[in-house]
């Protein structure tokens, strides 16, 4: 750490703040710093208008190093390229209703980098505008949970912009834990979103992205990825998303989406599709959900496989028809069939829609006989002699023996 | 005179002599072993259990309380021709029934988990409410036997009345009630459904034993569904209260039919 800071102050032109002065404001620094200097902000509780980074600067904060917004304004704005803002705490912008206060703005700006700060309740925490390869990571981003869905910011908010590259940050206490819209080229990797009031993450008209690692906790909803084509979403866990009308992760009029080696455990859906075309999902493990897997009507040409399916109270649910979605070589725990020619693979096809689910799409408050033993009585008798669940959602060919733990 | 204990006494004596309760203890002890084993002990294993409590502790209380009432005839009729209390005798009969029977499923349910150390802390939280609705489903069950027993002298017909009260409460009123909501379809049909749900004490004790466990995420839901009916708290003394009512109302009506009956 110190010889970091040597390093720093060697390196080129160096202003200190400190509340002892000779500078006492991160302002009146950066005014005093050309463009490819740093600006090391000392120990201290720093209470000033917004600050306008209009060059090329580093902000280095020590430890202690607060910007205090005293819950009336935005703290920090980016308005220049190659900007880095590093090991701050911002704390207390007050809420807004009128504008998107946020703790820290960039506008329209290159390369920015904003680093292993803190965020602690801030309404907007990082807010990105229009902003070419950012990079938001490391940082600690706690909001003050509100009643009102209205009263709260998000945590990381990019909106408009290309190449954001968003990593291993911890964010609780927002509306949205990550809200990414017309993004391209997004990368979202090991963020840890828990305890939002809506979504973990919430991803809109987002094309070409891909998000890996994450962990998706006790949100309100998961994930929800809508609008958005070539979608990459891997090896991400999305768990404990529970409530009358929670997901892990909802898919809406998406297409072109992959999803590979994700956990979904214990949500009340795992994964939520509806409209998604192409969806290609390999080896992801759903365990413990309400409903593992729920695919509406207009769902269709997407492939599912490889996948295992284990203790959920139904695998797989569908509306309507059916759909044309391609179940081949899942494991389901489920399974009640045998493999003779010991190929690994089952010989007779396994239904994994149960009557039972049918019968909850149409009428929600038969749930309320879950574990009955009619219920049960009436699905062995389907399983034995299929009539009302769908023909085309069946695995030809499932696994017998579970695939291994991840990809 | 006080005749209920030496009656009580010989009634227990009679129970425990009895080899079947042998039988109860050894069936649900190894079937919590093998789903301790096989389910690895957690919430699943609960969860199995839930079932085997709900299917056959009634059927147990049924039947061992039609056969109880048969069984025990030339010994009422002879305590009968004492200066006996009616009231005094029934309530020896039924708890003379009901206690080694709820017993038996209670030490049958708990050994497992006892001898694999599961017993205190999360999983004793976990079984404690399944104990409580063993035993009221017992109690209920055994007071229906009774009420079926005194109502039909002939000892086939009245074991034949009491599986057949199984049969309805156990599966079938569960089809009627499905019916009912595929019937009605979307619209919001949980308080009804849940009105006639109380009428069957078996639907009860799962709805309970369902709201309070969390072995899946979709119970979450079946909860907010009660949820939304009544509230929850509300919901479950309700569930409680109807419980209770299933206890209280057939012991009346057995009471009743005791008293009145002429042997």
């Amino acid at each position: 750490m110190m010889l970091s800071l040597a390093v720093l102050l060697i390196a080129g032109d160096t202003t200190v703040v400190s509340p002892a002065g000779p500078y006492r404001t991160i302002a009146a620094a950066v005014a005093a710093t050309p463009a490819g200097g740093t600006v090391l902000v000392r120990s201290g509780r720093y209470r000033e208008p917004l600050i306008v980074l209009n060059r090329a600067v580093t902000i280095h904060g020590e430890h202690g190093a607060i910007i205090d917004g005293e819950g009336q304004h935005a703290l920090m704005v980016i308005r220049a390229d190659e900007v880095t803002v590093q090991g701050l705490t911002f704390t207390a912008t007050g809420g807004s209703f009128t504008e998107d206060r946020a703790a820290l703005r960039a506008e329209n700006a290159h390369h920015c980098r904003i680093l292993d700060n803190r965020f602690e309740e801030t309404f907007f925490a990082v807010y990105l505008a229009g902003t070419v390869a950012c990079e938001v990571g490391g940082n600690r981003i706690a909001g003050t949970m509100g009643r009102v869905e209205a009263a709260m910011g998000n945590g990381v908010h990019s909106w408009s912009s290309r190449e954001a590259d968003i990593h291993d940050n911890i964010i609780t206490g927002h509306r949205d834990g990550i809200y990414l819209e017309f993004n391209r080229l997004a990368n979202v990797r090991n963020n840890r979103s828990e305890h939002n009031y809506r979504y973990g993450m919430h991803f809109m008209y987002s094309d070409s992205s891909h998000y890996t690692g994450n962990t998706f906790a006790a949100n309100g909803g998961g994930v929800a990825v809508m609008y958005t084509k070539v979608v990459t979403m891997e090896r991400n866990t999305f768990a404990d998303n529970g409530g009358p009308t929670s997901y892990g992760l909802l898919l809406k009029e998406i297409a072109d989406a992959q999803l590979i080696g994700n956990l979904f455990r214990r949500n009340t859906t795992g994964l939520l599709a509806d409209g998604a075309d192409r969806v290609i999902a390999t080896g992801n493990r759903f365990e413990e959900n309400g409903w593992g897997l729920r695919l509406l009507g207009s769902t269709s040409g997407g492939t599912i496989s490889g996948n295992l399916f284990r203790r959920n109270s139904f695998d797989v649910a569908v509306n309507g028809a059916g759909t044309s979605t391609d179940f081949t070589g899942n494991w389901w725990e489920s399974y009640h069939g045998w493999d003779l020619d010991r190929d690994g693979r089952g010989d007779v096809p396994h239904h994994p829609v149960r009557l039972f689910a049918m019968l909850v799409e149409h009428a929600q408050a038969s749930l309320l006989l879950q574990r009955s033993l009619f219920v049960r009585l009436l699905d062995a008798a389907e399983r034995v002699l299929p009539v009302l669940t769908p023909a085309n959602v069946i695995d030809a060919r499932p696994l017998m023996r579970a695939p291994k733990e991840g990809v | 005179m006080n005749t209920l204990a030496p009656l009580l006494r010989f009634s227990l004596r009679e129970a425990f002599r009895g080899r079947w309760l042998i039988g109860v203890v050894c069936t649900l002890a190894l079937t919590g072993e093998l789903l301790i084993r096989f389910a690895g002990g957690g919430a699943t294993t609960i969860v199995s259990l839930i079932d085997v409590v709900l299917i056959l502790t009634p059927m147990l209380g049924l039947v061992a309380g039609t056969v109880q009432v048969h069984h025990a005839r030339e010994l009422t009729e002879l305590l009968l021709a004492q200066p006996v209390s009616r009231r005094r005798l029934f309530t020896g009969l039924y708890l003379g029934n009901v206690i080694p029977l709820a017993t038996a499923i209670v030490v049958g349910l708990v050994a497992p988990f006892l001898w694999h150390g599961l017993l205190f802390g999360e999983m004793g939280m976990r079984l404690a409410p399944l104990l409580l609705v063993a035993v009221g489903l017992t109690g209920i069950s055994s007071a229906l036997a009774f009420l079926v027993a005194l109502r039909i002298d002939d000892r086939v017909r009245a074991l034949g009345a009491a599986l057949g009260l199984w049969l309805i409460a156990a599966v079938l009123w569960d089809g009627l009630i499905l019916l009912l909501a595929v019937m009605i379809g979307q619209r919001p049909v949980e308080a009804p459904m849940l009105a006639v749900l109380a009428l069957n004490p078996i639907d009860v004790g799962r709805v309970l034993l369902l709201l309070g466990s969390d072995g899946a995420a979709l119970l979450g839901y079946t909860g907010a569904v009660v949820q939304h009916a009544l509230g929850t708290e509300v919901g479950r003394a309700a569930l409680v209260l109807a419980l209770s009512l299933w206890l209280v109302l057939p012991l009346a009506a057995a009471t009743r039919a005791f008293q009145r009956k002429s042997f």
